[in-house]
């Protein structure tokens, strides 16, 4: 075994983002790691290249047990990345890049035309003859993906991660990079590949290992796996608890918000979508399947290249998220560190935020009626906090989430959508918060939910709109929400 | 077409240009006499743009160094009247201090991680205070060493004249090229201007190329201190104030990207060349206002931005084409 992790562990403020993951690597072998959002898999590579220092567990490389600490020891010790973007620098030379901190010098000063040399010779390994003299910018960037492994190759040479590395690829590209990674696996490097495109994965790697909420759920050879079943221990079936009632029971709902023909070039292909009163329609499919880009083109914060927007009443302007929140929208973003969160202002200053902006800064909320309604959604929401004035940063990640949530129930809106509400949060603020949308369809709000886990989508949709590469598939509704229809309608043509 | 070198293209053009349009206008422009002069005049305008097109290179800004050079000169001038130490001793503790004083601030940026312009503001308020402290006058310097270093000069075909100090500005030239172009330090440079991140994860060590950078730009603010103070015969705190614009004009229009990782010594070179040909153009002519460098030097300086930014967007455009 070239590379062995024994019970892995890593926890952040809040989250436990890995749970006693073992992880076995063998020379001359591509290795999937493969686990949607937070499943773990860049934590755990974050862990093998020294940028994050684990809490628990070994790991040992060729029998010695190892601990990088910084990505330039992880090197030392033999372990290269590539990353999807951000190897290189596309202001240097292909020669500079490739021989960066071992170029051949004689009195201390750089030897150019050695440098040359060397790097044409490295590149040669590879099958590939550039002009080593040009930037590397001007390079496409599957060419520029090649150039980041031949680097990470000769600098470390045992372990190779190529973390995402044909996201920005088209087809052809693709064949280019994997024909390299091919060669190196003759050579017998262990190659990690993280992807979240199934069909590369079954083209390319031999064993897989799959990630869910930080721990390990299966590893297996490729062979013998179908894409369900890969599917399956990617979305899992968590949980089944009492809180998994079905919603379809209750018939339809009168219609409130009609789209039509709603699409942005190379973003997401063209679909319509009806949103009935207190209904909750859910978005189901893998990474990268265009699911937070429908909610992104709903709410204005992609412009959309064609496309309607209409209520009862008449068309609604959707161009930016202003519009759209005067259209009674509200977003409750994936990304809640970046996009949801001021981490510096305190949760009163984060509720009122979104209600201030709609009256405008030149009224403000008095700070009687913002006391008020802070402490009034802390009660409601029962968000854990030793008062209003606390910095929201402080908190953990399942109250922060309440409180983005009160900051949107604040505004009342008619329609709220919700990107993976759920993502990094326990357990137990996982199930509040299924029963918090459950309360608010109740009140006859309607939710556009976003979730990688299935069994969350059942417990909360009355329907559910099946994503695959950019494009709406498959709607499912009463007893057709089921996990295995759910993952058939994922898994289908991808196959082909 | 490798779009790298384009700018120090249109910048050698551009000069090239103005001078041919002065020769037209003023034949005798080509004399070694007015070119001899062009080197003097700016001898330590040039010499302070090398270390900032380092600066400028890593992805940062020096503003202190117009204070330091102002600093310098009173400082030189207030030793060599008050102690009887000789230049080449004052001029060495000159150095050492001014190369500290960088060295400080580059720390303070990387470690505080800091913005280059906040600190090297404070920087250049704290070097004008400084001269300020050692003498608020202007203060003569008279002294044998100094009228010698004054008096050399090459004498070049056509009887012009290179001074001692438009010797030192070409060699501090030469000496800056070595250093970007050819060692690793300089290398970790444009690694550090491309983008921090990926050149810490290529291994670069950021603190120390940090400090390295900002000292360089004090040795050189120091040692452009040392040639205006032989170029004037004095010390006074009140000179050079401005001088760090200018000499990030010089850079930029010598085609250096304002936000580090892309450009070329031997560019600032020529643009600094570039605007003392514009100061020079206006003395032959007479009858222009003085303040018309500071506009020519205006519209440049917008020119080539916007030559910058439309190369980026060419190269990205060809790297969009790239990818489809």
């Amino acid at each position: 075994m070239l590379l062995s992790i024994r019970s892995l562990t890593k926890t952040f403020p809040g989250t436990r983002a890995l749970d006693g993951v073992d992880f076995d690597l063998r020379a001359g072998e591509v290795h999937a790691l493969l686990g949607e959002n937070g499943a773990g898999k860049s934590t755990l590579i974050k862990c093998l290249t020294g940028a994050y220092r684990r809490d628990g567990g070994t790991m040992t490389l060729e029998g010695a047990a190892i601990d990088p600490r910084s990505t330039a020891h992880a090197q030392e010790l033999g372990i290269g990345t590539v990353y999807q973007e951000v190897n290189l620098l596309p202001n240097l030379t292909v020669a500079q890049n490739l021989m960066f901190g071992r170029e051949p010098r004689r009195f201390g000063l750089i030897q150019t035309r050695a440098m040359r040399a060397q790097a044409r010779a490295l590149l040669a390994e590879y099958g590939l003859d550039l002009d080593v003299d040009r930037d590397l910018g001007t390079y496409s960037v599957a060419i520029q993906q090649i150039v980041a492994i031949a680097r990470a190759v000769t600098l470390s040479g045992k372990v190779l991660i190529l973390d995402e590395p044909t996201a920005s690829l088209d087809a052809a590209e693709v064949r280019m990079v994997f024909d390299v990674v091919r060669g190196l696996r003759e050579r017998g490097l262990g190659i990690v590949f993280v992807s979240h495109f199934l069909d590369q994965v079954f083209d390319l790697s031999d064993r897989v290992t799959v990630l869910r909420n930080g721990r390990k759920i299966v590893t297996t050879d490729i062979a013998s796996l179908d894409r369900v079943r890969l599917i399956e221990h990617m979305l899992g079936r968590e949980l089944e608890d009492a809180t998994a009632h079905h919603a379809a029971a209750r018939g339809p709902r009168p219609p409130m918000l009609e789209f039509r023909g709603m699409t942005r070039r190379g973003v997401i292909q063209p679909f319509d979508l009806a949103v009935g009163q207190g209904e909750v329609v859910g978005l189901a499919g893998l990474l990268g399947s265009g699911r937070t880009e429908s909610a992104e083109l709903l709410f204005g914060l992609l412009g959309a290249h064609s496309g309607q927007a209409r209520d009862q009443e008449g068309p609604l302007d959707l161009r930016s998220p202003r519009a759209a929140i005067a259209a009674g929208f509200g977003f409750v973003p994936e990304e809640r560190k970046t996009d949801g969160i001021v981490a510096d202002l305190s949760i009163r200053e984060n509720i009122i935020l979104a209600l201030q902006a709609r009256r405008g800064w030149a009224r403000p909320i008095p700070r009687g009626d913002q006391n008020r309604l802070a402490d009034d959604y802390i009660r409601r929401l029962d968000i854990r906090t030793a008062g209003r004035d606390k910095r929201i940063g402080e908190l953990s990640g399942g109250n922060q989430q309440k409180v983005i949530l009160a900051r949107w129930l604040a505004m009342n809106p008619r329609f709220l959508i919700l990107d993976e509400p759920t993502r990094g949060i326990d357990v137990g603020a996982h199930a509040e918060i299924v029963r918090l949308i459950h309360e608010l369809v109740e009140q006859g709000m309607s939710l556009l939910v976003i979730s990688s886990e299935i069994d969350e989508l059942i417990a909360v949709s009355d329907r559910v709109i099946v994503l695959r590469d950019r494009r709406h598939v498959a709607e499912l509704t009463g007893t057709e929400i089921a996990p295995n229809r759910i993952m058939q309608a994922i898994a289908a043509t991808e196959a082909t | 077409m490798n779009t790298r070198a384009l700018p120090l293209y249109v910048t050698i053009g551009i000069f090239l240009l103005a001078y041919l349009v002065f020769w037209l206008q003023f034949p005798n422009i080509l004399s070694t006499r007015v070119i001899g002069n062009l080197l003097t005049d700016n001898a330590y305008l040039g010499i302070v743009a090398v270390g900032m097109t380092l600066v400028i290179l890593s992805g940062g800004i020096d503003l202190s160094v117009g204070s330091v050079i102002a600093f310098s000169g009173v400082f030189i001038a207030v030793l060599l009247r008050d102690t009887s130490l000789h230049p080449l001793a004052v001029f060495a503790i000159l150095l050492a201090l001014t190369t500290a004083f960088g060295a400080g601030m580059g720390f303070l940026i990387d470690r505080l991680a800091m913005p280059a312009f906040i600190v090297t503001l404070a920087g250049m308020f704290l070097a004008r205070g400084a001269a300020y402290i050692l003498s608020i006058d202007s203060v003569p310097i008279q002294h044998p060493f100094y009228d010698w270093l004054q008096s050399l000069y090459w004498l070049m075909p056509g009887k012009g004249r290179l001074r001692l100090i438009g010797m030192v500005m070409v060699a501090t030239f030469i000496l800056g090229m070595i250093v970007a172009h050819k060692t690793r330090f300089g290398a970790s440079v444009y690694a550090l201007g491309g983008g921090e991140a990926t050149a810490r994860l290529m291994g670069v060590r950021q603190g120390r190329t940090t400090v390295l950078v900002y000292a360089f730009s004090g040795a050189m603010a120091g040692l452009s201190g040392i040639v205006f103070s032989i170029y004037t015969g004095s010390g006074y705190s009140l000179a050079t104030v401005g001088t760090e614009l200018t000499a990030i004009a010089a850079v930029v229009i010598g085609g250096t990207l304002l936000t580090g990782g892309a450009g070329y010594m031997f560019g600032t070179f020529v643009g600094v060349l570039t605007m003392g040909l514009i100061q020079t153009y206006i003395v032959f002519d007479g009858s222009l206002s003085s303040w018309w460098t500071k506009i020519v030097i205006g519209v440049l300086l917008l020119a080539f931005i916007l030559l910058q930014k439309a190369l980026l967007k060419l190269s990205r455009m060809r790297l969009a084409k790239g990818v489809s």
